[in-house]
């Protein structure tokens, strides 16, 4: 591994919910912690250059992203623990799906080093489970739920072969997972925006993916299926031990699952543990506009403007 | 009938001696051809709907026309000219990218500079009018043992190629943005693609001509995909109602002295119309699952109560 020298690991990470990402209350991260552990107010960078173990699923290391010749942002240096729901927040055009670009390996950083899932970021890695923003107007009449699932499979799989018994079975294992089997032999076009996402969740999962990364998976959801969306999450993630990172405009439906947030800020992408960052002066810098944050007397996390 | 006697006949009139028509050496190459054609035609048509490209299927046949107008200018092969402009301008319009609204614009200029290049080319060879309307409207009848050569490759190309590619191809094409980041090489498979849908166009256009290629290349697939969904079954549907249309139309041709295009384009519409007309309820009915027992999930995420 040709990763920079590692720096001084700080006594920040691993919170203590990272070290044991599969407590006993999985959807609902900090239960016992009525008081967010806000010690860390200048939101300083975790650890510099710290090596990639097991627990890590993302690394940065002082990476710059740049599209089309201009910085998107700079001095990204991160770890996402295994096993985290991690929300991705910033205001538009802050870069959060150009960071998923660099994840895939669609997208080489500029500077600094990235390792996804202990290695360099590689495009076509299996271990990622992948859905894009906007996908549903992508989707045209031609193809069935199960059909697009299969691809998931076997869509870079060059000549004709029939689709393997096996094979079936993992498509139909990942429709049923996600609540999608009533409508497997439909036409994407003809479901709702919620059943879309179902499917293409399960699209992302039929290969068991080990990281997944969901761009705006709660954009035009109403409540309902948005809370369909996040319980499935949470399942995910307790079920198979996935790690999951998913770009959010609003981080009130997505509260209730998250362990961490990566938020870009100023220019820089920062990770901290979620109740570090549902902090009424931090959202307030980080979308320019006041946001309040509010307890309910069930201990649940809202956020709001004004 | 001879291939110059169906353009120029002015009225409808039945032959008594359609057998013996359909026995004629110019008819058994129209049958040969018309099914190389409709084979690949068919094939491409699913995936030409289902990318969107039906504009740009459109323009390569009239990017074609200077091609062969120019050809037959220089007293070249009809097929070679259209190969060469079909081809050409396929990778021009790849070269455009994929950004839906400029590619429409670059796509539509391209295609009226080439037709305007056609016009000028054909009335430089206004000795061989017939030859430029064959261009525009297809003449299957004129179909020689050289161009049926040639088909025969082309659409041995397109099959094996798209049996090589299939999976790829289409999770390009219904998914491009996943499909990039699983590895697919999504920019080579439409460069293929394209390449492919000229070679197909190349054929189509001599059965059909430019002015009718989309009934070919477009209808019998959309018709196909109203149908069903299944990959496999939209195939074997799609080409079927291109050989259909085919087929039918060069019997039609037969019976009734009239060009056989007429008969293979409207033969391609009808079919296109009846599969809108038995699949409308289905459309307009609400959405499948729509209902609370296609949603097993929880409603509330567990543990906010």
């Amino acid at each position: 591994m040709s990763a920079p020298a590692p720096g001084p690991a700080t006594a920040r990470l691993p919170h203590p919910d990272h070290s044991r990402p599969d407590h006993g209350h999985p959807d609902r991260p900090h239960p016992d912690h009525p008081h967010p552990d806000h010690s860390h107010p200048d939101h300083s960078r975790p650890d510099h250059g710290h090596r990639a173990d097991q627990a890590d699923a993302l690394v940065l290391d002082g990476v710059r992203a740049v599209r089309g010749g201009r910085t998107v942002w700079a001095e990204g240096t991160l770890r996402v623990p295994a096993g985290a729901i991690v929300g991705v927040i910033g205001p538009n055009g802050a870069g959060k799906t150009t960071l998923f670009q660099l994840v895939l390996g669609l997208l080489p950083p500029a500077e600094g080093w990235i390792e996804v899932l202990g290695g360099p970021p590689r495009r076509g890695d299996r271990r990622i489970g992948y859905v894009p923003q906007n996908y549903r107007s992508a989707l045209s009449d031609a193809i069935r739920a199960r059909d697009l699932v299969t691809l998931g499979l076997t869509g870079t799989r060059f000549g004709l072969r029939r689709t393997s018994a096996a094979d079936r079975k993992r498509v139909d294992d990942a429709l049923r997972r996600v609540g999608a089997t009533a409508f497997a032999d439909e036409r994407m076009s003809r479901l709702s925006g919620g059943q879309q996402q179902r499917v293409a969740i399960a699209q992302a999962i039929v290969d068991d993916a080990e990281l997944l990364l969901l761009d705006e998976p709660l954009a035009n959801l109403d409540l309902r299926h948005q809370q369909e969306v996040v319980a499935l999450l949470g399942e995910l993630r307790r079920e198979r031990r996935v790690t999951i990172m998913v770009v959010a405009h609003d981080l009130n439906p997505l509260l209730p699952v998250l362990t961490d947030a990566v938020y870009l800020l100023d220019g820089h992408p920062h990770h901290d543990p979620i109740d570090a960052v549902v902090n009424e002066q931090l959202l307030t810098h980080l979308y320019g506009t006041r946001v309040r944050v509010v307890r309910t007397p069930q201990g649940d996390l809202f956020t709001r403007g004004g | 009938m001879t291939p110059t006697a169906v353009l120029a006949a002015p009225r409808v009139e039945f032959q008594s001696n359609w057998l013996q028509v359909l026995q004629t050496g110019f008819m058994q190459h129209a049958f040969l051809g018309g099914t190389l054609v409709a084979v690949a035609a068919g094939l491409m048509g699913w995936f030409v709907v289902t990318r969107q490209n039906a504009f740009a299927a459109h323009a390569l046949a009239h990017i074609g026309f200077p091609g062969a107008t120019g050809a037959i200018l220089l007293g070249l092969p009809v097929t070679l000219g259209l190969a060469v402009f079909c081809v050409g301008g396929g990778l021009l319009i790849g070269l455009f990218g994929s950004r839906g609204a400029e590619r429409e614009v670059a796509t539509g200029t391209v295609l009226a500079a080439a037709t305007g290049l056609g016009v000028l080319f054909a009335s430089l060879a206004a000795a061989n009018a017939s030859a430029t309307t064959n261009v525009l409207f297809g003449n299957l009848l004129a179909v020689s043992t050289g161009q049926l050569a040639v088909f025969g490759a082309f659409t041995a190309v397109v099959v094996l190629a798209l049996a090589v590619l299939a999976r790829p191809l289409v999770f390009a094409s219904v998914d491009p943005a996943v499909a990039e980041a699983r590895g697919v090489p999504v920019r080579a498979l439409g460069v293929a693609f394209v390449v492919l849908l000229a070679l197909t166009i190349t054929m189509a256009v001599q059965v059909v001509g430019t002015l009718l290629l989309f009934a070919l290349v477009v209808t019998p697939a959309a018709a196909a995909l109203r149908l069903t969904a299944r990959p496999a079954v939209v195939a074997v549907l799609s080409v079927a109602f291109a050989l259909a249309s085919v087929w039918l139309g060069l019997v039609a041709a037969a019976v009734i002295d009239l060009p056989p295009s007429f008969f293979i384009v409207g033969l391609a519409t009808l079919i296109w119309a009846v599969s809108l007309a038995v699949t409308r309820e289905r459309y307009r009915a609400g959405r499948p699952g729509d209902h609370p027992a296609a949603a097993p999930l929880p409603l509330v995420p567990a543990g906010t109560s």
